[in-house]
């Protein structure tokens, strides 16, 4: 609670002024005489009303009546509070409940380090939060209201829980009853727990009850948050603390961040995975989301090419077209290691959904499966990221990064002079086998070249082509094999926007975090997800953020239309009708305009385009105007997969 | 297991059960087959869904045909009892006669541009 004076019977007033409001005359705009008609005299009063309105006027306030007129208003020091956490920005839809904290934002912060970003729903804002954390490293404040805001942001909330994503989350919420006005906030901007809701998928959330509270509580959550296995945070913000005066500024304190260190494995544990690791003669290294920056990169490259050891996985942590990337297999391995792998259970054993269901493991009887993953370390029960569970021989609760020095350093010290040599001739394999995949994905591309609609490989190869001299990000769906991510930042790690709608976000909050580096970002956007969140697309222009967007027209839930497909077969009914796709499952009659839904938000674009001869000069032209700080779109009507 | 990892090992099993068998006699008791009318059957019966309207796979569902169906007796196997995540067609809903159509439809494609002729793709 305020300390006494600080919000003295600012309650009363409010219900006074809601009073005054309801019971005050309202004139239609129908019934206001026009403007230029004559004005009426005012009526004449007596001198006994004048003196009674005098009196009223001069007297003090009454005992039940607060005055709103501050200088120091909590909020003011919310965003001091906020602005040592070095946030670059602050999103939201705009509401009530947050007025406060808004203005505070707006005229006492200067708009400045963190800068306000409009965004016309909150799942949106929540997944441009988690899209600008994947590329700049750092959390995004995302600001919404209990209930009907994080209602709207909860599966933005999901995405950054699936995703691991430290999004930071200021819920406004009005708990006090006479704070509350009537009409309008008892049921949209008031909660007893407004966690709750989404507190399934937070990795910690505080109802801050005083302002110094709330500065603790604020440090706290941004370490949590950013501490590994990292996840998203919530501050519930009471509408009265941001509102109110701050009784005694010099008598808060806003505690210093010092972020913890990531854990790094047991050396007993790490020296026996290097042992099991240099005497394995088919080991296989499984990686999940690994690298936090370049250097996890180097570190993951690093502990591939100590081994010869082929790297399935890693996303960004592993450059897409290193000799030793995406070779090996699992069925053969003798030795399996697994880094902050999630789906573990699904990458070793074969699941059959098909006449019959049944699963079944792929790796041979005796391998060894090893796992470090800092996933154990915070796992929740309701939602079930978990997958299946998978036996291991041996497993490392810490973090992948952080223990891969060590892990190197023991691996090195075990491998004699005669095992570099076998080491080495593997490793000559593999760089054979990966060159032949390569070629083998260039001669895939050549089917169905001049297919209309185009095809994804052609549209793949022919966006490489107009990009690879440039200094390119892809900030979701690249093109594969044939582009060469040999940088960290040319893709994303996981980031989930927790189904379909959340990647055209995700994509605009990364692009926003390359932005001030220049870098040439592309999207390719799936028709279905674009349904779902296209006024996002406005945030994009309205904040200038650049970016190339080239439609996955399929015109389908195209996933969905396997699925009904599969449903039609195994019943022996409806296979030509499904063929076709089945109503509910199709996006066309008519098909969608997205170029000019584009437009109409500000940004260039262009399209229906279906023949792969347009191609080219549509995405240099759409290049021209993203390379001039502008968002453009190229609607191009795709192969269904 | 997602979608693209699956492909990978879709796409192995169908090779192998496609081109491993080219030792046989090619088209031992493959019925006639009329490629027109398996053009329009390639589409009608869903095939496209996961293989890409020029048959040319790749993408995260299934794998190419265009190339590589060769072999009937392999072929015609598979699509009734697919060892992998491919939706089983049986008799019922796709008979031989209309199977063999596609069949002939997918050995009727032409041969795809040489890498080296297409300047995206040699670059």
């Amino acid at each position: 609670m305020a300390k006494p004076g600080s919000r003295v019977d600012r309650r009363k007033f409010l219900r006074g002024a809601a009073a005054a409001a309801l019971t005050a005359p309202v004139i239609p705009a129908a019934a206001q005489p026009p403007a230029d008609a004559p004005r009426p005299t005012a009526p004449a009063i007596s001198p006994a009303q004048a003196s009674q309105a005098l009196a009223a006027e001069a007297a003090p306030l009454a005992a039940e009546v607060d005055a709103l007129t501050v200088d120091n208003p909590g909020s003011d020091f919310m965003v001091d509070v906020l602005k040592t956490l070095g946030f670059d920005y602050v999103i939201a839809n705009p509401a009530s409940s947050f007025r406060g904290l808004h203005e505070s934002f707006i005229n006492y912060g200067g708009n400045a380090s963190p800068e306000w970003l409009t965004c016309a729903h909150e799942q949106a804002a929540v997944n441009i939060a988690n899209g600008y954390f994947a590329v700049a490293g750092k959390p995004m404040a995302v600001v919404t209201f209990a209930p009907s805001g994080l209602q709207h942001a909860a599966m933005g909330i999901f995405g950054a829980f699936s995703g691991r994503t430290p999004t930071y989350l200021l819920c406004a919420n009005i708990p006090g009853g006479e704070d509350r006005r009537p009409l309008f906030d008892w049921g949209p901007h008031a909660m007893t727990d407004p966690a709750a809701m989404v507190r399934d998928m937070l990795k910690w959330d505080d109802t801050p009850a005083s302002l110094q509270h709330f500065a603790e509580s604020a440090v706290r959550a941004y370490r949590m948050a950013m501490m590994e296995p990292r996840g998203p945070v919530m501050l519930v913000v009471d509408a009265a603390l941001q509102e109110d005066s701050v009784h005694d500024r010099g008598a808060l304190r806003i505690p210093k961040l010092a972020l913890a260190s990531p854990p790094a494995g047991d050396a007993n544990a790490v020296a026996e995975v290097a042992k099991l690791l240099v005497a394995a003669e088919n080991p296989v290294v499984l990686a999940g989301d690994v690298a936090r920056d370049e250097a996890g990169m180097r570190l993951l490259v690093e502990l591939a090419e100590t081994l010869a050891v082929p790297v399935q996985g890693g996303g960004r942590g592993m450059p897409n077209q290193h000799p030793l990337a995406g070779g090996g297999n699992v069925r053969s391995a003798d030795v399996i290691l697994a880094l902050n792998e999630d789906a573990l259970y699904g990458r070793l054993n074969r699941f059959r959904d098909q006449t019959v269901r049944g699963a079944a493991p792929l790796t041979k009887a005796d391998a060894k499966i090893l796992s470090i993953s800092s996933y154990d370390l915070n796992v929740r029960s309701n939602y079930q990221n978990v997958e299946r569970f998978q036996e291991v021989s041996l497993a490392i609760a810490a973090d992948p990064q952080a223990t891969l020095p060590s892990l190197i350093e023991a691996c090195k010290k075990l491998i004699t002079p005669e095992r570099r040599r076998a080491l080495d001739a593997r490793s000559s394999t593999l760089a054979a086998a990966s060159a032949q995949a390569l070629e083998r994905a260039r001669v895939e591309a050549t089917y169905g070249w001049d297919a209309s609609p185009i095809t994804l490989q052609r549209l793949a190869a022919e966006v490489w082509d107009v990009i690879k001299g440039k200094d390119w990000a892809s900030v979701g769906a690249n093109g594969g094999r044939l582009w060469n991510a040999d940088k960290f930042y040319r893709t994303m790690g996981a980031v989930n926007g927790g189904g379909i709608g959340g990647s055209l976000p995700i994509a605009i909050g990364a692009a926003l975090a390359h932005k001030k580096s220049g870098r040439l970002c592309v999207r390719f956007q799936p028709d279905g997800d674009m349904l779902y969140m296209a006024t996002s697309l406005w945030t994009a222009t309205h904040h200038r953020i650049p970016m190339l967007i080239v439609m996955h027209n399929n015109r389908a839930y195209h996933q969905e239309v396997m699925h009904l497909q599969r449903m039609a077969n195994r019943r022996q009914r409806g296979v030509e009708l499904a063929a076709h796709g089945l109503p509910g499952a199709t996006i066309s009659d008519p098909d969608i305009d997205f170029a000019q839904l584009a437009r109409s938000m500000g940004a260039y674009a262009e399209g229906p385009i279906a023949s792969p001869k347009d191609l080219r000069p549509a995405l240099l032209r759409a290049i021209a105007r993203v390379e001039k700080g502008e968002v453009a779109l190229l609607d191009t009507r795709t192969q269904p997969r | 297991m997602t979608p693209m990892r699956r492909a990978g090992s879709v796409l192995l099993t169908l090779t192998l059960a496609f081109a491993g068998a080219r030792a046989v006699v090619a088209q031992a008791g493959a019925p006639q087959g009329n490629a027109a009318s398996g053009a329009k059957l390639y589409v009608d019966r869903a095939c496209w869904q996961c293989h890409g309207l020029a048959a040319q796979g790749g993408g995260i569902a299934g794998p190419r045909l265009a190339g590589r169906v060769q072999v009937w007796a392999a072929f015609s196997a598979y699509v009734r009892r697919p060892a992998e995540e491919m939706i089983p067609y049986t008799a019922k809903v796709l008979p031989d006669r209309e199977l063999a159509d596609i069949f002939a439809w997918l050995r009727s494609l032409p041969q795809p541009p040489a890498v080296d002729s297409l300047p995206v793709l040699s670059r």
